[in-house]
């Protein structure tokens, strides 16, 4: 009976593991923590569909990545912290092939990650957002923000109002209110713009919007009385034309309310009508049919009846092109981990890839995403790499942004100072022994 | 420096007019449970459903009023067909059978909601189509977003208009329920669903109507949400601002959604500027709503205009 019983046993998992799904040799995995439901699917379907629609086009083109064909799975985290983590566990591995990395375009996601993500030697990406401190990469090895950080992001928006206001020394005296979304996220920029207002003379206040935003008449009636000379918005979803309209209803010049990256969608004006006319809004990435790469995914993809947009007129939207954006990038630091290490590239390869990306404009032009993707040079001690921005104004009428500014530097040396003082905290806390980026060995080291 | 009174009347403006947005959702939970005792868990996602429908219909440049007629139908219809598939085979079930069915259907609208149209957002501007609708013959912008400042107050015309919609709302259900014979079945039906077909009131029909209403009032509240929050997901969490109303204002009292509305709309308002400030903490309104519904529960557990339930034992 035993015998029958082991018989039986070795023969079902025989047949199990000739029928388990395993990927084929010459492909990687890359997992897509989408949120294409709930209230920031905007953003979450903008965004994965730019990725996903680079991914497509490259397998198309190039047979994938160095010759690999690219493999995703989608997971719904509705960006939500507590799904997000458990579509990490779930995609980490697929099919026998361990993930090149997870990019989850969520703060509390990838924050959440950080730690985990190290152990599993699975770089976590967050473009232009995430835990600032993870720049520093001798303390956070596998997390990475290319782009701007959240104190560039700032910073180079004072910047811009100090344009606005004739030069830096015009900041004296004004008043700047940040309206900060009511999370990990929101709560981010609040020490800092007190820092860059102590810097410039000018007077700040940080007044919380409680998620999702989408009652706000009492922070528009503290604004009201504050009589501050901008508002800085850092929203997300439905916040943002919330924002637009309750500000406008409640007399504030639009024009003086300055959006953050997560506030610039086509999705997050279009809403507001006409309240949003002449809002204005840093970009990384501008928006529109601006590169090559655009033109090739549309002709190759949308002409033919494919692509992940349902919605073709979101096509050069923002969060797509942020999307394409992060396709761009996720792929150069596969290709620039294969010359190093060969075709097969696994997770921790990969990571070496990320922080030794050289987007500079002969490569960018290469990849056809010259006005598209701004540079980004990441290093062992720099994780975000780009550090610059522009703004862009909507234009109703026209149902379009225009560009309002050239690219302006973050001040990368006041946020130096909160950055290192925050990752020494994190070296203390949270236990993690630094790497020595000036040590070659230690540098060149993919397996950290 | 002394107190600010004209921040403060602001302020109380404001949240008279938020409060009546949270009545407006409130008593679409009323009109349901006084007439079938059942807590409908479905008003938010019936409000997104209902607002979506419109505003996806003229995106596709269906004029104002075709839209609106188009809309109101689809609300009637699901009335009709949620007494047909739900209510119908649950009833004489237990009022937390009928609850959890709710429960079930907000989750299927949702759902339904993004299958057929999207879960973007969209915007509103009820205003224009209102100025353009009504008004464009005689050239006038009166709807339109726009405010009027009277001794330093500032007032949004469409939060008066919207105010002025909703109270004719709910005085037209308040006398609907205590003047016609229609509204007296319902409250029938509520007391006791076997006593009132024993007197020959028709249940089922009782109730497709009901909630057919429902849906009207749900069109409308989510019209009037629309303009001011845009359609999105998040219009489902405007069931979270009524929750508190209907704890003041019982469960069983439109004029009590009114009330409770406006002590909830004014109460946050008060707590996030002044507690907040006192206490260095922003962003309180949320639970602040929760905490003043509470502190009513202490004094009036029945809510303010609730029915005391008294039971021989």
């Amino acid at each position: 009976m035993k015998t029958k019983l082991w018989i039986t046993g070795l023969a079902m998992a025989t047949a199990m593991s000739a029928t388990a799904p395993v990927m084929a040799e010459g492909e990687v995995y890359i997992p897509m923590p989408v949120y294409r439901v709930g209230p920031y699917a905007t953003g979450g379907t903008g965004y994965f569909g730019g990725i996903i629609d680079y991914y497509t086009l490259m397998n198309m083109t190039e047979g994938g990545v160095g010759g690999m064909k690219i493999i995703w799975n989608e997971c719904e985290t509705n960006y939500n912290d507590q799904k997000g983590v458990e579509c990490y566990h779930r995609q980490k591995e697929f099919q026998g092939k361990q993930a090149l990395f997870f990019d989850p375009l969520s703060v509390g996601i990838s924050t959440s990650l950080v730690a985990q993500g190290r152990k599993d030697k699975i770089a976590i990406i967050a473009v232009n957002h995430g835990r600032t401190e993870g720049q520093r990469g001798d303390v956070f090895p596998y997390y990475f923000m290319p782009g701007i950080n959240t104190y560039d992001e700032h910073s180079i928006i004072t910047a811009y109002i100090g344009e606005l206001e004739g030069g830096m020394e015009n900041l004296a005296g004004k008043k700047i209110v940040l309206l900060f979304h009511g999370s990990t996220y929101g709560r981010e920029a609040v020490e800092f713009t007190h820092m860059l207002c102590e810097k410039h003379n000018c007077s700040s206040e940080a007044i919380e919007v409680p998620h999702p935003g989408n009652e706000q008449t009492s922070q528009w009636l503290k604004i009201r009385r504050s009589k501050p000379d901008y508002v800085v918005l850092r929203g997300w979803g439905v916040m943002n034309p919330v924002a637009m309209q309750t500000g406008v209803r409640m007399g504030f010049p639009i024009s003086n309310l300055i959006g953050n990256i997560w506030s610039n969608d086509d999705g997050d004006v279009k809403p507001a009508g006409s309240s949003a006319n002449g809002y204005q809004a840093i970009t990384t990435h501008p928006t529109g049919r601006v590169a090559k790469v655009i033109d090739e995914i549309v002709a190759k993809l949308y002409d033919q009846g494919q692509g992940d947009l349902e919605d073709k007129s979101r096509i050069g939207s923002n969060y797509w092109n942020l999307g394409v954006m992060a396709g761009v990038i996720h792929l150069e630091a596969v290709r620039v981990a294969q010359a190093r290490f060969g075709p097969d590239v696994n997770s921790a390869q990969v990571r070496w890839g990320f922080e030794n990306l050289n987007l500079d404009t002969a490569r960018l032009t290469e990849l056809g995403a010259n006005g598209l993707v701004p540079e980004i040079k990441t290093n062992c001690m720099d994780h975000v790499g780009g550090h610059q921005a522009k703004f862009m104004r909507w234009v109703y009428a026209e149902t379009k942004w225009e560009v309002a500014s050239d690219w302006i530097d973050g001040d990368v040396e006041l946020s130096q100072a909160i950055i290192d003082a925050k990752a020494e905290n994190a070296i203390e806390n949270e236990g993690i022994t630094p790497r020595d980026c000036n040590d070659p060995a230690q540098r060149d080291d993919f397996d950290v | 420096m002394g107190f600010d009174w004209v921040f403060f009347t602001e302020l109380i403006v404001g949240g008279l007019m938020s409060g009546v947005m949270y009545s407006l959702v409130a008593v679409g939970f009323v009109l349901i449970y006084k007439s079938s005792g059942i807590f409908n868990f479905a008003q938010g996602t019936m409000l997104l459903f209902a607002a979506l429908t419109f505003v996806k219909l003229t995106e596709g440049s269906v004029n104002f009023w075709v839209a609106l007629a188009v809309s109101t139908g689809t609300m009637v219809v699901f009335g009709i067909l949620v007494e047909r598939f739900m209510m119908r085979p649950l009833a004489n079930q237990s009022l937390l059978s009928l609850f959890m069915a709710t429960v079930g259907l907000a989750i299927l609208i949702e759902g339904l909601a993004q299958y057929m149209w999207d879960s973007a957002i969209h915007g509103l501007q009820l205003a224009d189509f209102l100025d353009l609708a009504l008004l464009d013959p005689v050239n006038m912008t009166i709807f339109v977003v726009d405010y009027i400042e009277w001794l330093d107050i500032l007032i949004s015309k469409f939060d008066i208009f919207a105010t002025i919609v909703a109270g004719s709302m709910i005085l037209i259900l308040a006398v609907f329920f205590q003047k016609t014979r229609t509204g007296m079945s319902l409250r029938a039906v509520s007391d006791d669903h076997l006593a009132a077909m024993a007197v020959g009131i028709p249940l089922s029909r009782v109730w497709a109507l009901v909630w057919a209403v429902t849906g009207i009032i749900a069109l409308i509240a989510g019209l009037l949400w629309a303009e001011r929050v845009s359609v999105s997901f998040t219009l489902v969490e405007a069931v979270l601002k009524a929750l508190p109303v209907i704890l003041i204002g019982g469960l069983t009292s439109i004029p009590g959604a009114i009330v409770g509305g406006l002590i909830i709309g004014v109460g946050e308002k008060l707590g996030e500027i002044y507690l907040g400030d006192l206490i260095g903490v922003q962003g309180i309104e949320t639970w602040f709503s929760y905490f003043i519904a509470l502190i009513f529960l202490l004094f009036r557990p029945s809510g303010l205009f609730g029915l005391k339930t008294i039971e021989r034992v």
